[in-house]
């Protein structure tokens, strides 16, 4: 793919802790190009939630910059999209208006974000809920509106940080293809962070494998397999390679106390 | 409420205590179930504030007709020979029938009819002292006397508006009070130990006072009433700013939010619903610290016709006195319920 669009330069993450200084990240350096899709997946306390909150700007690195094309974006904000695993729509607020919240916030007058975003409200499959508040509606159709949120936050790179992680097995996979979906229309570059092993390499053009204690990339496995990616994709021989591979790294990656800490 | 966690306590202890002889375990039903009844039937005994939410009113009397539900099992228990213990007979849940609405209100009535006539009766024959306890009739005369030729509309205006003021300055202020610990955490922590000391205080213990630097008109009033409802809004509200969701903030700071829009956006609305929820206590309290300013020294309001009354041994105009109050508190409650349900629809949508 072309130019790196996010480069996360030797960023580290220390915290000082009654019984010492706890490494949450150890000099990290990550380079996403330009359009592509790449997931991170590790065990719990790995600092994936970490990274995506100092390429958002709410944490400073105790070392490191963070580069948007090329320009130093470390500590500010407003600067990628960022969805969270938790919808968090505002309960006072119709669909529409929870939408447009980013556009708001950046000053764009109300009827025109409420323009801009209803085309795509009918077009990604929320069609009739335009005036629905939260409440109304299912755990897939809450995370989607929130997917849409954020892309219409208009950056270039969005982070989701286990966006289908509370959805149930047959809406999670659903959701996956319309995530590919919504991919392919926008162009975005996309950073996803999941447990889910079969759905990163479903998903992405690239993976990393962390590690704890400290937080670390253990291995980076690019995702050969052709797009648009089909369901059937999952049963190839090629998918159920990289799987064991993924696997077996993470396997090796966890500490030996993940029983007693689970 | 107590009443009805208890009897719920006795089931589940009946229960637990003797497992394994289910006659036993009918018995001890059995006498649950009535414990239960005689525990439901005082109900509605309880505060007003209870009376007036009008559901709560009629599921309350519904023990009444519980009694009907549990004599069966209980009979069955009775004719259930020795020799057939340990087999649970067949039982149905026991079902309460719901009285219809008219019956409820006629029952209400009569009650009220009642204690009336009996009142009037005792008094005519010198069973009740009317001295101290006047009588039916006496307090409709003086009644009459009170809203005819009397200062009722001017009491009754001037307790009200004080309320009123009390209530608006107090919850407003409060709220506003609550919200502003949001900026800053450290002036949060500055402040509320003063805010906590402020609410411990009787703060009607100071109502001498403020009438002393207030006046006898109806600044006093509305400062006693403002000092009572301000402190229950200013840590309502501050409870809401606490339960703010950090991932909310999150969110809007990484849509690159300003500190103003995350407090105009998410804290405010965030907030609306816990400061609606103190307005029904708060237009009580209003009410509460307006009469006592109105006992202290006042000329006009329905606390200062109270203890006029009461000092020169009129107890029919006390009587008068207390009903129109309760009934001014009643429609003020009432309002401002109903204005509670509107803003709640008005956030929910």
């Amino acid at each position: 793919m072309a130019s790196t669009k996010l480069l996360i330069d030797d960023v580290s993450m220390k915290f000082a802790t009654p019984p010492g200084v706890f490494h949450a990240l150890d000099r990290i350096s990550l380079a996403v190009p330009r359009g592509s899709f790449v997931s991170l997946i590790g065990p719990s306390g790995c600092g994936k939630s970490t990274i995506f909150n100092i390429v958002a700007g709410l944490q400073e690195p105790s070392t490191g910059r963070v580069l948007i094309d090329g320009v130093d974006a470390t500590g500010t904000i407003g600067r990628v999209g960022y969805m969270l695993q938790k919808d968090l729509l505002l309960p006072w607020r119709t669909l529409t208006d929870n939408i447009i919240l980013g556009m708001e916030i950046q000053g764009v007058k109300l009827a025109e974000a409420r323009a801009r975003a209803l085309p795509l409200l009918r077009r990604y499959g929320l069609a009739g809920f335009e005036n629905a508040y939260p409440r109304a509606l299912s755990g897939g159709m809450r995370q989607r509106a929130a997917l849409l949120r954020t892309l219409l936050f208009d950056t270039d790179v969005i982070l989701l940080d286990e966006p289908f992680g509370a959805l149930d097995a047959q809406t999670r996979l659903r959701m996956q293809e319309w995530l590919l979906q919504l991919w392919s229309d926008f162009g975005k570059t996309v950073v996803f962070v999941t447990h889910d092993v079969e759905e990163a390499i479903f998903l992405s053009d690239e993976l990393h494998v962390m590690g704890t204690r400290p937080g670390r990339i253990i291995a980076t496995i690019p995702v050969a397999l052709p797009r648009p990616r089909l369901r059937a994709c999952t049963a190839t021989p090629e998918f159920m390679a990289l799987k064991e591979r993924c696997l077996d790294l993470l396997h090796r990656a966890a500490p030996p106390d993940i029983e007693d800490a689970a | 409420m107590t009443t009805r966690q208890t009897s719920t306590k006795l089931v589940a202890s009946g229960m637990a205590d003797r497992p394994a002889d289910p006659a036993t375990v009918t018995t001890d039903m059995a006498h649950v179930v009535s414990t239960s009844t005689i525990s439901d039937l005082s109900w509605p005994s309880l505060s007003p504030p209870d009376l007036i939410r009008a559901p709560s009113t009629s599921s309350a009397l519904r023990g009444v007709g519980a009694v009907e539900g549990r004599d069966k099992p209980g009979h069955d228990d009775a004719e259930t020979p020795p020799a057939k213990r340990g087999v649970t007979p067949a039982r149905r849940l026991p079902v309460q029938k719901d009285w219809p609405t008219a019956a409820i209100v006629a029952v209400q009535i009569g009650i009220l009819v009642v204690i009336i006539a009996g009142w009037e009766i005792g008094a005519a024959t010198n069973f009740i002292d009317k001295f101290f306890w006047s009588h039916p009739s006496a307090i409709y005369h003086t009644l009459m006397i009170f809203f005819g030729t009397g200062d009722a509309f001017t009491d009754i205006a001037f307790t009200f508006r004080s309320t009123i003021l009390g209530f608006l300055i107090g919850t407003f202020a409060g709220s506003a009070l609550g919200l502003s610990f949001w900026w800053s955490k450290n002036y949060a922590a500055i402040v509320q130990p003063y805010i906590i000391c402020f609410e411990s205080l009787p703060k009607l213990a100071l109502a001498p006072l403020i009438v002393l630097v207030f006046g006898i008109g109806v600044a006093s009033k509305i400062a006693i009433a403002t000092a009572l409802t301000l402190v229950v809004s200013t840590l309502t509200t501050f409870a809401g700013v606490k339960s703010v969701d950090p991932d909310g903030e999150k969110l809007f700071y990484s849509l690159g939010a300003t500190r103003a829009q995350v407090f105009r956006k998410l804290v405010i609305p965030s907030c609306l619903p816990w400061i609606i929820s103190v307005l029904r206590v708060n237009i009580g309290l209003a009410l509460t610290g307006a009469i006592v300013g109105e006992f202290i020294a006042s000329q006009h309001g329905l606390g200062r016709a109270i203890i006029y009354a009461g000092q020169t041994y009129d107890i029919a105009l006390v009587w008068v006195a207390v009903s129109v109050l309760s009934a001014l508190a009643v429609a003020m409650y009432v309002a401002v319920s109903w204005i509670e349900r509107m803003l709640h629809k008005g956030i929910k949508g």
